[in-house]
């Protein structure tokens, strides 16, 4: 059906998540948990030189927010910290290319979060 | 006195006529509404009544001396007698008109609890209470010093009866209070409201009832469940939103303090101290939600006209076909009682390790509503080890076609998560 936001590519990521599991030794890690569904998600990173030199999550929850976070670190690992932190969330939005209702935007917002939390630990 | 009316109206699927909402679609698609649970929608007779309000006599009430004030507080108080009848009190005075459930909760623990909970006494809840009937409790306690004990549930979804004979035992001579809800609404279990009240009076404690899942949906009779105060909510038995009611024995009321002061509550106000007015004014400080309680009045005549048991009969026969239908459904699990007895039309949904989310996004893509999520029970949730569910919960506009929707669009979701 054409209006619904479970199309491949969200269901692609949420069946083989890119960037999932966890860092041995991460430069900084955070992990949140949305309380009205009880989504949680935990990211490490490492960063090097001026660069996101990788990032890993794990945790559970929908498919829109687990889907979410392996399309944003698959997106911004690699990239310099500066373009990470310029990362928007209808930047965001744009990459999971389907339109979220309302209530499902905070879903995919959660890997966001996690990750600026992260890097602003460092 | 105005005696109960007669149902005349039948309870068929022409009903939905009434509901002016079901002529809505989304996408395209039939509106499926399976959240009565958290609202009702709304008879034209109700819309109607709260635009006539409004239109033809919008006025303060209790104040005026002209015409269309004393309309209103006529219509106002007409409102009290017919909540007064539905729910089997006997006296205008015990019916107090509250935002809704919650304030009416709020309002028994700030002003009674603070009266008659002190330090060492105890307070009993169950594990199945919704927030509401859970957190102005814990604040109390919290504040005064006192216990909270909670009867635990059974892996069936019901009360441990056993397990509060031994709260009341092990707390013997200072449970002050056993606040209880009538119906979960998260697992639909009616609970046996009456003999809880016996055995919380034995032992001299007072017993509050959440009303806001039971008075919708099964006949309310204040004197058969034996509770000293019953809070329930308007918009979730067709009124609109706004308007809720408290029903509290009446000495427990007189002896009680003010919830909130302000106008209206007050017979005579000087610079330093006011004495109070008498039931139930004492209780309804500031200007009330009059067009709100107008209309739930216009919900109960509404409601009057099916009749209640024509209502609970109705849920009762969608729920068995509801039980059979979706325990057809391979993944799928009912977090709650299997079967009829004691349920109403309630059911919180699990299917494989889909997260209730997606499935309730993927239901509404059909046209179908549900809630998902902890429905303001966590510590439900965490008895039975949930983060969530998706709920379904019917009322009398519901048929059989709507749960043959839901359970369509919840084999689309399986098959879109299958892999």
């Amino acid at each position: 059906m054409d209006s619904s936001f479970y199309r491949e590519q969200i269901m692609d990521h949420y069946r083989e998540p890119r960037h999932h599991g966890r860092i041995a030794a991460p430069t900084a890690s955070h992990e949140e948990l949305n309380p009205l569904c009880g989504d949680m998600i935990h990211i490490d990173v490492i960063t090097a030189d001026g660069f996101l030199a990788d990032a890993r999550f794990d945790g559970h929850g929908c498919a829109v927010s687990q889907a979410s976070a392996s399309m944003l670190l698959e997106e911004v690992v690699g990239k310099p910290l500066a373009e990470v932190a310029a990362f928007t969330r209808d930047d965001l939005f744009a990459l999971i290319g389907v339109q979220l209702s309302p209530a499902r935007m905070k879903c995919a917002l959660l890997p966001l979060a996690v990750l600026r939390a992260a890097l602003n630990d460092e | 006195m105005l005696t109960r009316s007669v149902p005349v109206r039948a309870l068929d699927a022409a009903i939905r006529d009434d509901f002016p909402i079901f002529a809505e679609t989304v996408n395209g698609k039939p509106l499926t509404y399976l959240d009565s649970g958290a609202t009702s929608q709304k008879p034209e007779v109700v819309l109607r009544a709260l635009d006539d309000y409004y239109r033809h006599y919008n006025a303060n009430v209790h104040r005026g001396i002209y015409q269309i004030s004393e309309r209103a507080t006529a219509a106002y108080e007409e409102a009290r007698h017919k909540v007064a009848r539905f729910i089997g009190a006997t006296d205008d005075r015990e019916i107090v008109f509250t935002r809704g459930t919650t304030e009416g909760i709020n309002l028994v623990a700030y002003s009674w609890g603070r009266t008659n909970v002190g330090a060492g006494d105890v307070v009993i809840v169950t594990e199945m209470e919704h927030h509401s009937n859970l957190v102005p409790w814990q604040m109390l306690a919290q504040e005064r010093g006192a216990t909270l004990a909670a009867i635990p549930l059974t892996d069936e979804g019901r009360l441990d009866l056993d397990a509060y004979d031994r709260l009341l035992a092990d707390h013997a001579g200072r449970v002050k209070l056993v606040a209880v809800t009538h119906v979960s609404n998260t697992l639909g279990t009616i609970n046996p409201v009456a003999e809880i009240a016996r055995r919380a009076h034995a032992v001299g404690a007072v017993v509050l009832v959440d009303g806001a899942q039971g008075v919708p949906h099964l006949p309310v009779d204040v004197r058969d469940l034996g509770c000293d105060f019953l809070a329930f909510s308007g918009h979730k038995m067709l009124g609109p939103m706004g308007a809720g009611v408290l029903w509290g024995r009446r000495e427990l009321l007189e002896a009680m303090p003010p919830f909130m002061g302000g106008g209206a509550m007050i017979k005579r106000v000087g610079l330093q101290s006011s004495t109070y007015a008498d039931l139930p004014a004492k209780f309804e400080a500031g200007t009330p939600s009059v067009g709100d309680v107008i209309s739930l009045g216009a919900a109960i005549d509404y409601l009057e006209t099916i009749g209640m048991a024509a209502i609970q009969a109705h849920e009762q026969a969608l729920s068995a076909y509801a039980l059979g239908r979706l325990g057809g459904l391979a993944g799928l699990r009912i977090h709650g009682p299997q079967d009829t007895v004691d349920r109403v039309g309630v059911f919180s949904l699990t299917l494989d390790d889909i997260h209730p989310h997606d499935l309730a996004s993927i239901l509404d893509e059909e046209g179908v509503c549900v809630r998902a999520g902890h429905h303001c029970c966590q510590p439900l949730m965490d008895r039975y080890g949930l983060t969530a569910t998706a709920r379904a919960s019917l009322y009398l506009y519901n048929t059989t076609e709507d749960v043959d929707r839901l359970a369509t669009a919840l084999e689309r979701a399986k098959a879109i998560f299958t892999f």
